[in-house]
């Protein structure tokens, strides 16, 4: 106790060079533990991309062209899926609903989805569901909802005229062939990649479709083979009535024998794909953890330079008795102090910081920063940035050691 | 352990010194003192210029060095025996030290400074009922009560040394070791500083060793030595 209070005061005394060792510390807690709560954030974020989706189905191909092409809008679908085979799965008892996906077209840019109702009530990310700024879903096959920064970036609002369909230039057909489509609704941001899409009812794709071929277009779209029923789509989101069975009804559908299916799990998918893209935050932890170095040795070094000042005041306190390890021990005391001092303000500033900017954050990037709780990781951190403060700490008190030694009650000044 | 053996009743000499002998580097001595002793309660005049070895038998009295040789008594404890631990907790228990200057910790308060010891030392909190009202009598004692919540840094040299005399003898040590207490000080103050040392040390019944090269303070002593003739090594030119 008597220790603790010498070095406090000891440490006050010396309140400017203490205050920017205290600083140096804390700031490259702050960073690390930062990064860590970023980190986490980033990853809650992506991993919330699909939410409350058992299985996404497409055709036969890799796990991760599934998820990108369906989920984040990215790469090109492996293939189609029949209406048929759609209409089977539905049927079967494990399943609860799904949503269709057509990936059609892409406007200026964005993609162009035709899909059902059910995307309106039965997706979710972040736990939540999509919900519109104005209007609603698309009911007609004239009708389409657009995402925020679709309809920020192309200037669109409700009930504005927009032609999806492509090579409508056909002279004598045009008035006929071109099927313009009205905004029924524009979507809340999501910070997701529905931000980035349009969205049609599978009818309104068929006829975006149909007006193309009949204009003699392009062919975009996953070809029409059949001349009855649907147009196959792209893939469909299942969600199940028992999440026991998903596993099961996975193993069923990649065995699908009538038509070559791919059946993921999105966590598992979204799990394996940041793996691959989550190597970034190691680069940042490494700067942190470099910035924590260079502000344990900076205390270090302020420690040592005080040493010689205060050759006198060990001398005073091994004529009251103190013995070398007391000396020892006092200025290990002042470097977990600081240490200790400078991980508490590292991560004030921190959750001082998250507090202040989370909703900027949230309104710019879409990554949610949550107050929570220290994890274990920073917890290992601060213990380790504690250790190593104290340990730092050692070197200038072994100097110190010597030197009361040799000084003992008559430090040569 | 001895401390509380070791009482100023006791017929024990304060300080008793046989064949003591000092070495910095091997084979060269620069403490050779074959007998001296000084009785409980008296007071000492040590006259040693610079270079008899004056700084390294306080050292050695203190329990700071550990002799090479031979026997050093304080208080009926023979320091020679004991770890350098154990001569640090004697130090504390036992022994008050005032410095030619600097005495004082320079980020603790007067008071702070002064109840120092009876917070290292249990032997000195127990022989005062509170350090805080001990410490107040000795700066009414030393007529410094008035600046015992002051910084330390705002105190003359004079009032660091009144300080550090309080800081020595509070809880009553057997031995207070004083070295060149007054040499920063001009010749009124010194006088002052003299009448308040000798006062409180008469009161607190310790044995007073103090070390100066100015010999017109010795007259007031029990008894006057010059280390010189007391320290072969420094006769023999050691130093």
């Amino acid at each position: 106790m008597l220790l603790l209070s010498l070095a406090w005061r000891s440490l006050r005394n010396r309140a400017v060079i203490s205050g920017l060792t205290l600083l140096s510390i804390a700031l490259s807690v702050a960073l690390l533990v930062g990064i860590e709560h970023i980190r986490r954030g980033v990853r809650e974020s992506f991993a919330g991309t699909i939410k409350g989706t058992d299985l996404i189905v497409g055709a036969r191909g890799g796990t991760t062209q599934v998820l990108l092409s369906t989920v984040f809008g990215m790469s090109t679908p492996t293939g189609s899926v029949s209406w048929a085979t759609y209409e089977r799965w539905r049927a079967h008892p494990a399943v609860r609903w799904t949503i269709p996906y057509a990936l059609g077209d892409a406007h200026k840019g964005q993609r162009v989805i035709g899909t059902t109702a059910e995307f309106f009530t039965r997706y979710r990310f972040r736990d939540r569901s999509v919900t519109f700024t104005e209007g609603g879903p698309p009911d007609t096959d004239r009708e389409v909802a657009i995402g925020a920064e679709v309809a920020e970036r192309l200037g669109y609002t409700l009930r504005s005229e927009v032609v999806l369909a492509h090579g409508v230039a056909a002279v004598s057909f045009a008035e006929h062939t071109a099927h313009p489509f009205i905004v029924s609704g524009i979507i809340d941001r999501t910070f997701t990649p529905i931000d980035r899409a349009l969205y049609v009812t599978l009818d309104g794709l068929t006829a975006m479709h149909e007006a193309e071929e009949g204009a003699g277009g392009l062919m975009m779209g996953p070809p029409t083979t059949q001349t009855e029923g649907p147009a196959p789509i792209t893939a469909f989101l299942v969600g199940t009535k028992n999440r026991f069975e998903t596993l099961q009804l996975q193993r069923e559908m990649n065995e699908d024998r009538a038509e070559p299916l791919t059946a993921i799990i999105p966590g598992v998918a979204l799990g394996q794909l940041w793996q691959t893209i989550g190597s970034a935050e190691v680069g940042l932890r490494v700067v942190a953890t470099l910035t924590l170095i260079v502000g344990l040795i900076g205390m270090c070094v302020a420690l040592f330079a005080s040493l010689e000042s205060r050759r006198r005041e060990m001398a005073i306190l091994r004529a009251v008795g103190a013995g070398p390890r007391t000396i020892v021990s006092l200025l290990v005391i002042e470097s977990g102090v600081l240490a200790i001092l400078g991980a508490m303000t590292g991560v004030a500033m921190v959750y001082g910081g998250i507090f202040l900017a989370r909703s900027a954050v949230e309104a710019r990037f879409g990554v949610a920063l949550t107050l929570h709780p220290l994890g274990s990781t920073e917890w290992l951190y601060l213990g380790l940035i504690v250790v190593a403060g104290t340990l730092v700490g050692l070197l200038p008190a072994w100097r110190a050691y010597r030197n009361s030694l040799a000084d003992g009650l008559s430090p040569s000044l | 352990m001895s401390d509380r053996t070791a009482s100023r009743a006791g017929s024990a000499p304060a300080v008793a010194i046989r064949d003591l002998r000092f070495a910095y580097v091997a084979g060269r001595d620069v403490i050779d003192i074959p007998t001296l002793e000084f009785a409980a309660g008296e007071t000492v005049f040590l006259h040693g210029p610079s270079g008899s070895g004056k700084t390294t038998l306080l050292g050695l009295i203190a329990g700071v060095l550990a002799p090479r040789a031979g026997h050093l008594t304080l208080l009926g404890t023979d320091l020679t025996t004991l770890s350098s631990g154990a001569r640090d907790h004697f130090r504390a228990a036992h022994l008050g030290y005032v410095f030619q200057m600097f005495n004082l910790i320079p980020y603790l308060s007067v008071r702070e400074n002064i109840t120092l010891p009876c917070r290292l030392s249990a032997t000195r909190r127990s022989r005062v009922t509170d350090p805080e009202a001990a410490a107040q009598a000795l700066a009414e004692r030393l007529e410094i009560a008035g600046l015992l919540e002051s910084r330390v840094t705002a105190l003359s040299v004079g009032q660091q040394q009144r300080v550090a005399v309080a800081r020595a003898l509070i809880g009553a040590p057997e031995l207070i070791v004083c070295d060149e207490p007054t040499s920063a000080l001009d010749a009124d103050r010194r006088d002052r500083f003299l009448e308040l040392l000798f006062a409180n040390v008469a009161e607190a019944g310790s044995t007073l060793l103090f070390v100066s090269h100015d010999l017109s303070l010795a007259g007031r002593f029990d008894r006057t030595l010059a280390l010189r003739e007391l320290n072969r090594a420094a006769t023999a030119g050691g130093i």
